[in-house]
């Protein structure tokens, strides 16, 4: 039976047309007292420093899901080309695809110029595919790398907008982080220097915000080498179970030694039973 | 043309969805622009916030369009580059097919058009100036929603409401470039003295024939006031 239909003409762009329907499903959700699955987040602290010859990157480890840990030791610094990496901060499946998607992206842009990428052109990558989604995508990231132009830091924010710094940080422990930057940057650093100073912005996170924490990864990008340290620093290892107490293993054993209590009779009754009925059921071994 | 900008940027913010938890990035600022004879001088604070953060302290927020045409942005950050980068690709684009310097008309003019097409959707005030052959310095104001006008000097974000009665009493046609500098630095330090979104460092920049000269004030060398 033929129908007739009116081509309806769709403006171009992204239609946010589920987005009012889903924070409507939301509040009726809240209001019947049940609450939609968290998304797992990266609350997080991420920061990166310009050094001498080039860039080091540094993250936290703990991935949270509402308010339980869901990872302990989850990677936070991702690789988007060879002289660039970049960390994520915010919804953990949105910065992972977001750094997949365009590090995929900027190969194939590579191949094409057959030149090594440039961190300028991954930022403006991040930057208008963040902005396109109006902030829908909760990726707030720290790109850093080092080209034909030197090295470079950038952090990149939800929205789309971002900063071209020496120092940056972001995430839930940003703050703490940014404490420690604006008090020992210096311009220039050695690389030894930088890397403690990352590594005690991370620490500061770890141990002053409660969505940070585990262990502290870094990554140092100078021109034609990256040191991929993780983890550069195990901050929270977990705790070993003393071994003996008194001459005893006491690890897993809950065993009490025999006569700890004392037996006052003994009685002994054989059961009688009798086979009623016996069947082999062969296994299936094909 | 006293829209307050004050008042869309409070109900932007009390609408719930954006709540100070959410990665707004915020260019709540003051930006301003003065023409000159043979050119402009523009000005800005260099304050970006996400709620009560400071995400960066010394934002760059004077953004070259063309080789002498520059514009203010304030804000939303993440609307005002996107759509900077945007007109920097027709503006370039305009300029090689008529082989020749484009007017700074022609950039406010990309500026009005984006802002005013999408005006549901963005939230940027931007003020455009530079200089071109045809009628020397210009400033063009586009305000939220869209307007465009010219005028001789425009002052634009949070900060701005604070300091319109020093422009209009200060301002007198036919200053100096020198005077003009003065003048952009002294009205910008005062924002900042008392608008909490505005701060950091002042950005100058002078936009003539010869090119465009950029400097910096650092906090330290601000000119004061009173000591109170």
């Amino acid at each position: 039976m033929a129908s007739v239909s009116v081509c309806q003409y769709r403006p171009g762009g992204f239609s946010f047309e589920n987005c009012k329907r889903n924070a409507l499903l939301e509040a009726d959700i809240n209001k019947l007292g049940f609450s939609s699955p968290a998304a797992r987040k990266t609350g997080t602290t991420i920061c990166g420093v310009v050094y001498k010859d080039g860039v080091v990157l540094g993250a936290d480890t703990r991935a949270t899901e509402g308010m339980v840990v869901a990872d302990k030791n989850c990677s936070k610094i991702h690789y988007i080309s060879p002289n660039i990496y970049c960390c994520g901060a915010g919804t953990a499946a949105d910065t992972e695809m977001t750094t997949q998607i365009i590090s995929s992206n900027l190969e194939l842009h590579s191949l094409s110029t057959g030149r090594l990428p440039r961190v300028t052109t991954a930022n403006r990558m991040l930057k208008q595919m963040l902005f396109r989604y109006q902030g829908y995508i909760g990726a707030a990231l720290v790109l850093g790398g080092v080209d034909c132009n030197g090295p470079h830091l950038y952090s990149i924010y939800p929205h789309g907008s971002t900063d071209k710094l020496p120092y940056v940080t972001m995430g839930s422990g940003s703050l703490a982080a940014m404490a420690v930057f604006e008090d020992r940057y210096r311009p220039n650093m050695e690389e030894e220097e930088a890397k403690r100073l990352v590594r005690d912005a991370i620490a500061a996170g770890i141990f002053n915000d409660l969505g940070s924490g585990s262990n502290i990864d870094l990554c140092v990008i100078t021109k034609g080498n990256v040191d991929y340290l993780r983890p550069h620093d195990m901050a929270n290892k977990k705790g070993v179970r003393e071994d003996k107490v008194y001459g005893r293993p006491v690890t897993g054993s809950y065993r009490y030694k025999h006569g700890t209590t004392g037996v006052l009779t003994k009685a002994v009754t054989p059961l009688n039973l009798e086979v009623v009925e016996e069947s082999v059921q062969t296994m299936d071994t094909s | 043309m006293f829209i307050s900008q004050n008042f869309e940027m409070d109900s932007f913010s009390q609408n719930p969805e954006f709540t100070i938890h959410s990665f707004f990035t915020f260019l709540d600022t003051t930006i301003m622009a003065v023409e000159f004879e043979g050119g402009v001088v523009i000005g800005a604070d260099s304050r970006t916030t996400t709620g009560a953060y400071i995400a960066n302290r010394v934002t760059d927020k004077l953004t070259p369009i063309h080789e002498r045409i520059f514009c203010c942005r304030s804000g939303s950050a993440a609307d005002t580059q996107a759509i900077a980068d945007a007109v920097t690709y027709q503006l370039g684009f305009h300029s090689i097919e008529l082989d020749e310097a484009p007017l700074v008309q022609t950039a406010a003019s990309l500026f009005r058009e984006m802002c005013y097409r999408y005006r549901e959707e963005l939230m940027a005030g931007i003020i455009v100036a530079g200089w071109d052959p045809r009628r020397g310095g210009q400033v063009y104001t586009v305000p939220v929603g869209g307007m465009m006008t010219r005028q001789p000097v425009s002052v634009g974000g949070s900060g701005s409401s604070y300091i319109y009665g020093y422009v209009d009493s200060n301002y007198r046609a036919g200053m100096s470039k020198e005077e003009c500098l003065k003048f952009t630095a002294e009205a910008l330090t005062l924002a900042m003295e008392r608008d909490g979104s505005s701060g950091g460092v002042v950005r100058l920049a002078v936009i003539s024939e010869q090119g465009v000269e950029r400097q910096v004030i650092l906090g330290n060398q601000l000119p004061k006031f009173s000591t109170v």
